[in-house]
């Protein structure tokens, strides 16, 4: 018999989640509330905030005029996108070949992989600083995007690895009695049944990367920036520019909020790597 | 064609021996079952011979040509998996094609065969079906398409029913026989139910712990099993073993009688007893038997309905001309 749950409890569990939800959402509500304001009753007390100042577009406008918004989109773009490519190119044969073919140490690697997660990036990022100076690679597109792979390499091969292994022996072994060859059971009976799970985790890369902002505030300057370093560069120390501030963050977190959105169902699979179906 | 052989074939996982050199033969047209509780490495022959474990030691042959090292693509066997292993993003007919793709054969032969694969198996209306839209045993019939359509030396089946409920298990172990009547293609059978080993092979192949341990038709291993594990394991309900007195009044360490070949009388008989449990099935009765020397509980089945309940006195007699022998060793004595 299925468990009993009251209107009541329905009702106050409802109203919880809600409130929880309210309260997770919130700073990107303010975010937007402020955006819409003038720079001088943004910086007024909340409630005269919300009730007691009229509404404006400027700081948009404002924002597009200082600084060049499409140059760092597209710089989001391409280090996120690709990034995201060239993961996937060493992560696919890599999840592939641990799931398929493990070995003694398969468990291992994973786990050592996994470790380098835990280490604070910026305990890497003299070397990988001076590395860069010295290979030009600073300010540069291609840099952060190696970089910024390099960084998401072990979630993605991890998460490959965890889809690879849902998809059961006996359906390969049985592409195998069935003629193919590596290649045709790669291509016609791996490769669809795993699409879904490299959707997700195409997904989930490019929030990560679009997201990233550690490499790429220390990385960049002005040429290679993607909007992360747009952001930051609204909280400069010379003054609050509160308005600004947020009307930046809402243009460099609309895209990627949108493609979230539509994609809602895959990356809560993605999210919880495979356990739920 | 589809003779197989296997001279001194040998599996070891690691350092655990799963199969110890073993021979076999199959002829072509024969319809093989390997049987054996679980774990005897009854899957483990088959997979070798499909080519999907390498052996050890040993060769393969399959119509006289060395096929140890082919891979299993080349072999020319189909397989039949315990969990059918359909192509869940393909549907029905694309599951149908796919070895016949893989062998690139052309594209009216391929609509030939599959339609006649849908035909024989009452599939035509699913043709365009997901596998996820079908019911268990319509999934066993694509995964047995699947397999005809290749048109194999052999076919190999895994437990092929043991997903299925027991009315479905009946009707399809009925078309995998009428199958093997009509295609008189060799087929080898994996399953631990000694029931649809008797009902459908030709030889049964009984194995435990990788070893084999008698080969034979489904009567012969039932009229003389050659030791007590396949006396024991051939036969529903099992065998009752006896020791003691009882077995030595025959020259023996253990005799074996069938449940079936027990004679009951309310009156008068070889050896008393109490009825403990009676099963009354209508067309027959399983009475078993407590307070016999040697052997607690005696089974007995009866033909049709007998009037015992639990407590009863009842006498019983064993057929003497069907009580086997066996020695200290388990062996059959002639």
């Amino acid at each position: 018999m299925a468990r009993e749950v009251s209107n009541k409890t329905k009702i106050l569990n409802t109203a919880a989640a809600g409130t929880l939800g309210f309260f997770l959402f919130f700073p990107i509500l303010w975010i937007v509330i402020l955006s819409l304001k003038t720079e001088q009753d943004a910086i007024r007390a909340p409630l005269e905030v919300l009730f007691g100042s009229g509404w404006t577009f400027d700081s948009f406008g404002e924002v597009q005029e200082r600084s060049d918004y499409f140059k760092h989109f597209s710089n989001s773009v391409f280090i996120s996108v690709g990034s995201t490519v060239l993961g996937l190119l060493i992560a696919i044969p890599a999840a592939w070949s641990m799931a398929f073919v493990p070995a003694k140490h398969t468990k291992n690697v994973l786990m050592w992989m996994l470790s380098t997660k835990m280490l604070p990036p910026v305990g890497v990022l003299v070397p990988i600083y001076l590395i860069f100076r010295d290979a030009g690679l600073l300010d540069t597109r291609i840099g952060l995007t190696v970089v910024l792979m390099l960084i998401n390499l072990p979630i993605i091969i991890w998460m490959l690895y965890t889809y690879f292994k849902e998809i059961p022996g006996e359906i390969l072994e049985a592409a195998r009695m069935d003629g193919a060859t590596l290649r045709g059971e790669i291509l016609y009976v791996l490769t669809p049944m795993a699409i879904p799970g490299m959707a997700s985790t195409v997904l989930l890369n490019i929030i990560l990367a679009w997201n990233e902002a550690f490499w790429t505030i220390n990385l960049t300057a002005a040429n290679a920036a993607p909007l992360t370093a747009f952001i930051a560069s609204y909280s400069s120390p010379e003054g609050l520019f509160y308005a600004k501030l947020s009307a930046a963050s809402v243009m460099a977190i609309a895209p990627i909020l949108i493609m979230g959105w539509f994609s809602q169902k895959q990356l809560v699979r993605g999210l919880t790597f495979g356990a739920v179906k | 064609m589809g003779r197989i052989q296997l001279k001194q074939v040998q599996k070891n996982f690691g350092d655990v021996e799963v199969i110890p050199p073993l021979d076999l033969e199959i002829e072509d047209g024969e319809f093989v079952v390997f049987v054996g509780p679980s774990g005897c490495g009854k899957s483990t022959l088959l997979r070798l011979i499909a080519g999907l474990e390498d052996t050890t030691s040993g060769n393969i042959e399959i119509d006289g040509a060395d096929a140890t090292a082919t891979p299993p693509a080349k072999r020319g066997l189909a397989m039949v998996f315990q969990s059918y292993a359909l192509y869940p993003h393909m549907s029905v007919r694309k599951n149908i094609a796919f070895p016949m793709r893989m062998a690139k054969l052309s594209q009216e032969e391929q609509d030939r065969r599959i339609e006649a694969a849908a035909r024989s198996l009452n599939l035509t209306e699913y043709l365009d079906r997901k596998p996820g839209q079908l019911s268990g045993g319509q999934r066993q019939r694509v995964a047995i398409g699947r397999a005809i359509v290749r048109e194999p030396a052999a076919f190999l089946f895994d437990e092929p029913l043991s997903n299925l409920d027991a009315a479905l298990r009946v009707g399809m172990r009925m078309e995998i026989s009428e199958l093997h009547k009509k295609l008189d293609t060799t087929m080898i059978y994996v399953t631990h139910d000694q029931v649809e080993a008797m009902t459908m092979a030709d030889k049964i192949v009984v194995l435990q712990a990788g070893v084999i341990e008698q080969v034979g038709s489904p009567l012969e291993l039932y009229r003389n099993p050659s030791n007590l594990f396949v006396a024991g394991f051939i036969g529903s309900p099992k065998m009752n073993f006896i020791e003691g007195s009882k077995a030595a009044k025959h020259g023996a360490a253990t005799i074996g009688i069938r449940p079936e070949h027990i004679d009951v009388s309310t009156s008068k008989g070889l050896w008393k007893g109490t009825v403990g449990v009676a099963e009354h099935l209508g067309s027959d009765t399983f009475i078993h038997v407590h307070g016999i020397a040697g052997c607690d509980p005696l089974t007995v089945r009866a033909d049709g309905e007998v009037g015992v309940n639990h407590g009863d006195e009842i006498h019983v007699t064993p057929k003497s001309e069907l009580i086997h022998k066996f020695n200290e060793d388990g062996l059959r004595i002639k």
